[in-house]
C-alpha cells in the first residue's frame, strides 16, 4: 500500500496517483460517504476509514475468512473486493449483528459453546455462519463443515463452532 | 497493492473499446484472483475496467434446449440454479468442489475461465517463470513440482489450470461467447484455453480487447450418469491434485456415449476423444474403464514430485467412471471416496 506507482512499475512513466473517488456505502444500516483511492479494499475501508475494526485482516488473500462480511446479505471476503466496486450496497459487519443491545443468536451460541480461543477468526466465523443460515443449503453437520471451510480457525475450535451453528440452525 | 486507475464501463461496447485501446488495462468482475495477483505484484495493470454493471448476469434457456449463462453470473448462483441442478448436476458439483462459499459468492462465470495458475513460482516474483516473465525460465521443472502437469506440458512451462468448473464445462462440450473490437465470435470450450508450448504467458485464445459475454451449454446434460471426483491434500477448499468430471449415457449395462475430462493435470482441462471413443458401445466394466484411462494417460510424464499423479489419475478415472455408471456421484460434503 505504501508503494508508489513508479516503484511498483519501474518502466511505467511517472504519473500522479488517481484522484480519490467518492464512495457511498450503507454500513450496518447507516449511510456512509467516503473518499477513497481505487485500490482501497472493502476491508481497509471498514477498518481504516470507518473504524470498524471488528472485521479482521488475516491473510489478506481470501484464504482465511477472517475478513468475512455480508454484502446485500451474502457472505464475501472483504479483502478481495475494492470498496469502490461495492458503491451503494448494504454491508453488514460483526458490529451490525446485535440488535437493540441484544446479541445475535450466533453470538450467544458461540459464547455458550465456547466456540473460540483467541477470537481472531470469530467475527469472520459468525458473519460467515449468518450467511450460511440465510443460504439454507446446509442441513447436516457435514454440510456445515463443508460450507464453512472458507473460515480457518488456527486454535482448532471447529467442533464447538459447528455445534454453535447447528444449535442456531435448529432454532431458526 | 499497486496503484491503478479505475473506470466503470457503462455498456459492453465501452468496455471493449477501453480494453482494445489500452494494453495496460484489465477487466475486473469478482476480483478474487486478479486482486490477489495484484497484491502479490504478479499482475500490474495500470487501469481496471469494472464490468460488474454490464447486463451479463442472466441464465437463459436456448432454443435448442441448452442454457446460456451470462459471464457475470456468480459461481454460487450458477451452482444452485434450478435448471443447472436438474439438468447439469455435474457442473453444479464441480463448482461447489472449488474455493469457498465466500469466494464462490464473488467469483463470476467468465472470471472462472480467466483464472491464472496457482503455480508457486508464478506467484513468487523473485524466481524465474516463463508465464510471468517470458524468457526467464521455468523454476518448477527442476523445483517443487508436486502440483504440476503430467499432460501437455512443455520445456517452458508445467503449470496447471486451477479451475474445477472448467473441467465440467469441457466434458459437457460448452461454447464460450466473446465480443471484441471486430464483433462477436464463439469458441469451443476445449479451444478456449491453450497448452503452454513456447508461449506460456498466454493462458487462452482471447484477443486484445475481447470480453467473455456468456458460456453456453448444449442440451445434453448427462443428469442420469455423472460424477465430479476431486482428489486433494485436504478435504475441502484446496486445489485438485487430480479431478475427474465423468458423464455417461447408458442403455442397460452398455455405454452409448462417454465423456470425461481431467483437472489438475494440465495447462487446460484435459479431454481426449480417442479415450472416450474406446467406451462407446462397450459394457461399463472396470477393465474397459482401465483401457480408457490408459489411453488418456498414454503420453503422461512426471517431473519427479508429481510422478504419483499418473497412477492417481488412472485410478481416479476408473473410480469416477464407475460412480457415473452406477449413478452414484461423489457428494460434495461426503469426504469418503465411494
Amino acid at each position: 500500500m505504501a508503494r508508489t506507482a513508479s516503484a511498483a512499475r519501474p518502466n511505467a512513466k511517472q504519473t500522479a496517483p488517481p484522484e480519490k473517488l467518492n464512495v457511498r456505502l450503507i454500513v450496518n444500516g447507516k449511510q456512509r460517504e467516503l473518499q477513497l483511492r481505487p485500490w482501497t479494499t472493502l476491508l481497509d475501508a471498514l477498518r481504516d476509514h470507518l473504524d470498524l475494526t471488528g472485521t479482521k485482516k488475516g491473510c489478506d488473500h481470501g484464504q482465511c475468512g477472517a475478513c468475512t462480511v455480508l454484502v446485500e446479505g451474502r457472505r464475501i471476503n472483504s479483502c478481495m473486493t475494492l470498496a469502490v466496486m461495492q458503491e451503494g450496497r448494504e454491508v453488514t459487519t460483526i458490529e451490525g449483528l446485535a440488535r437493540d443491545g441484544k446479541l445475535h443468536p450466533l453470538q450467544e451460541a458461540f459464547i455458550e459453546h465456547d466456540a473460540f480461543q483467541c477470537g481472531y477468526c470469530t467475527p469472520g466465523q459468525i458473519c460467515s455462519a449468518a450467511g450460511l443460515i440465510t443460504e439454507g443449503k446446509a442441513k447436516t453437520a457435514d454440510e456445515v463443515r463443508e460450507l464453512m471451510s472458507g473460515n480457518i480457525c488456527r486454535c482448532g475450535a471447529y467442533p464447538n463452532i459447528v455445534a454453535a451453528i447447528l444449535q442456531v440452525m435448529s432454532r431458526a | 497493492m499497486i496503484n491503478f486507475e479505475y473506470a466503470r464501463a457503462a455498456d459492453i461496447a465501452e468496455a471493449v473499446r477501453w480494453a482494445a485501446s489500452d494494453p495496460q488495462a484489465k477487466f475486473i468482475a469478482g476480483g478474487t484472483n486478479l486482486l490477489d495477483l495484484m497484491k502479490e505484484n504478479v499482475e500490474r495493470p495500470a487501469r481496471l475496467i469494472d464490468i460488474t454493471h454490464l447486463p451479463l448476469n442472466t441464465v437463459e434457456e436456448t432454443t435448442n434446449g441448452g442454457l446460456k449463462i451470462g459471464a457475470l453470473v456468480p459461481n454460487t448462483d450458477l451452482a444452485y440454479h434450478p435448471l443447472v441442478e436438474r439438468r447439469y448436476p455435474m457442473l453444479a458439483l464441480a463448482i461447489l468442489s472449488g474455493a469457498s462459499q465466500q469466494l464462490r459468492n464473488m467469483a463470476s462465470t467468465g472470471g472462472n475461465l480467466m483464472q491464472r495458475t496457482r503455480c508457486v513460482y508464478f506467484y513468487d516474483t523473485v524466481t524465474p517463470c516463463n508465464k510471468r516473465e517470458p524468457g526467464s525460465g521455468c523454476s518448477a521443472i527442476d523445483g517443487i513440482n508436486k502440483q504440476h502437469a503430467i499432460l501437455g506440458a512443455s520445456e517452458a512451462c508445467i503449470a496447471t489450470h486451477p479451475s474445477d468448473m472448467c473441467v465440467a464445462l469441457a466434458a459437457l462440450g460448452a461454447t464460450v461467447h466473446v465480443r471484441g473490437p471486430s464483433g462477436e465470435r464463439s469458441i469451443a470450450f476445449t479451444d478456449f484455453h491453450r497448452l503452454p508450448g513456447k508461449a506460456p504467458e498466454r493462458d487462452n485464445n482471447l484477443q486484445q480487447g475481447e470480453i467473455i459475454t456468456a458460456v453456453e451449454l448444449p442440451a445434453k446434460g448427462f443428469a442420469g450418469h455423472y460424477t465430479y471426483l476431486k482428489l486433494r491434500e485436504r478435504l475441502s477448499y484446496a486445489f485438485a491434485l487430480v479431478a475427474v468430471a465423468a458423464a455417461l449415457e447408458m442403455e442397460g449395462e452398455t455405454i452409448t456415449e462417454a465423456r470425461f475430462a481431467l483437472g489438475g493435470v494440465a495447462h487446460k482441462p484435459w479431454r481426449d476423444p480417442s479415450a472416450e471413443a474406446l467406451l462407446h458401445g462397450r459394457a461399463a466394466t472396470e477393465a474397459n474403464f482401465e483401457k480408457a484411462a490408459d489411453m488418456l494417460l498414454r503420453d503422461a510424464k512426471g517431473c519427479g514430485h508429481n510422478d504419483f499423479k499418473i497412477p492417481l489419475a488412472r485410478r481416479a478415472i476408473v473410480r469416477a467412471l464407475t460412480q457415473a455408471a452406477r449413478g452414484t456421484p461423489q457428494p460434495v460434503a461426503d469426504k469418503k471416496i465411494r
